[in-house]
């Protein structure tokens, strides 16, 4: 389904990062991203700094899509991801 | 099943490999593997699959822990001279992984008793040190339908197979029956390297693991061996036979069979 420019990317499901360190982040975003069906967004809220750099990269590696990644402003920041891989 | 935070950081470099991922992880968690012997194969094999988060292990050993063993079967401490094996192994899996449900069993394998012990698990591991009990083995995996790992080791060499119903040779078929007792040595007679326990044992929780996993190929239909001296690896093919008395066509073996023991086997 192609996005519509402009349009707000509406995450299916959310997951919480924030609370395990590098590499358990990228394990827990995978967790969470086996539970969605694929063409699906999950939403992960990461702290800034190492899961920020790392994560969003290795889920494009996986064969995923990285769509966006917001500051939140908190020391934290938000990745919307697509599930492309099995 | 989720898996906690705990468990995600606990098996995260597992999960991020991309041809395991969570769901290799969460197959090893469903799964079972019975080792046989808490020995220099069983040690290794033994920790290396509570720690890969397996999540039921048998650990089967009739056995107390020796001085002598100390040298190369890695899960016993000098502090468990004197205990039983099967829990002393028991105990060393535990401290690695909490989450591991191991269950102790303190026996001989015998015909008796084989079919009702390995009727609870995926994947059996063979870590004895005797040739009446890999037959043992072998045949009631074959028996029941089970894959298992094949080890031996002596001196300096080891070997090992993986036996998967219907891809490939089974124990029997590489080798016939056991050798006359009185022409083997053991481990006691003729010593081991301790280090080469670790190795082929390690081999064997490798195989137990892509076994579970499902991922790669297992070393089915063939026969690895190990130089240590040389540090030489061979893998040879080994297909299936036909006329084997257990796996072949027509087999005359349908129940497990005793075979007789040298007495100096039982304690090494």
């Amino acid at each position: 389904m192609p996005e519509t420019p402009g349009a707000e990317l509406r995450p299916d499901a959310r997951a919480d990062v924030t609370d395990v360190v590098c590499p358990a982040t990228f394990a827990k975003a995978l967790a969470a991203l086996e539970d969605l069906e694929k063409g699906r967004i999950l939403e992960i809220r990461m702290n800034d700094g190492e899961a920020a750099r790392n994560v969003p990269l290795s889920l494009k590696d996986e064969g995923h899509q990285v769509l966006k990644l917001r500051d939140n402003g908190d020391g934290t920041c938000s990745l919307l991801v697509r599930k492309l891989a099995d | 099943m989720a898996f906690s935070n705990e468990q995600l950081t606990r098996y995260s470099r597992h999960i991020i490999l991309k041809e395991f991922g969570i769901k290799g992880q969460k197959k090893l968690s469903r799964g079972s593997v019975l080792i046989v012997g808490a020995g220099g194969l069983g040690s290794p094999a033994a920790l290396y699959l509570a720690a890969a988060g397996v999540g039921r292990i048998g650990i089967v050993d009739a056995d107390d822990v020796d001085l002598s063993n100390l040298q190369r079967q890695i899960i016993h401490g000098t502090d468990d001279i004197g205990r039983p094996k099967a829990d002393s192994a028991r105990a060393g899996m535990l401290a690695v992984n909490p989450e591991t449900e191991v269950r102790a069993v303190r026996a001989f394998l015998n015909a008796g008793n084989i079919m009702d012990i390995i009727r609870d698990y995926d994947f059996i591991i063979d870590g004895t040190d005797n040739f009446p009990a890999k037959f043992l083995i072998n045949d009631a995996c074959v028996l029941s339908g089970k894959a298992f790992s094949h080890a031996g080791i002596l001196r300096f060499s080891g070997q090992l197979t993986t036996y998967v119903p219907g891809r490939g040779a089974c124990y029997r078929c590489i080798f016939k029956e056991p050798p006359p007792p009185e022409a083997v040595p053991t481990c006691r007679q003729a010593g081991v390297i301790g280090a080469l326990a670790g190795v082929v044992g390690s081999l064997q929780a490798m195989e137990a693991v892509k076994y579970l996993a499902g991922i790669g190929e297992v070393l089915a239909g063939a026969l690895l061996t190990y130089d240590a001296l040389t540090t030489a690896f061979r893998k040879i093919a080994l297909p299936r036979r036909d006329d084997c008395a257990v796996c072949g066509a027509h087999p005359s073996i349908t129940a497990p069979v005793d075979y007789a023991q040298a007495a100096c086997d039982l304690t090494a």
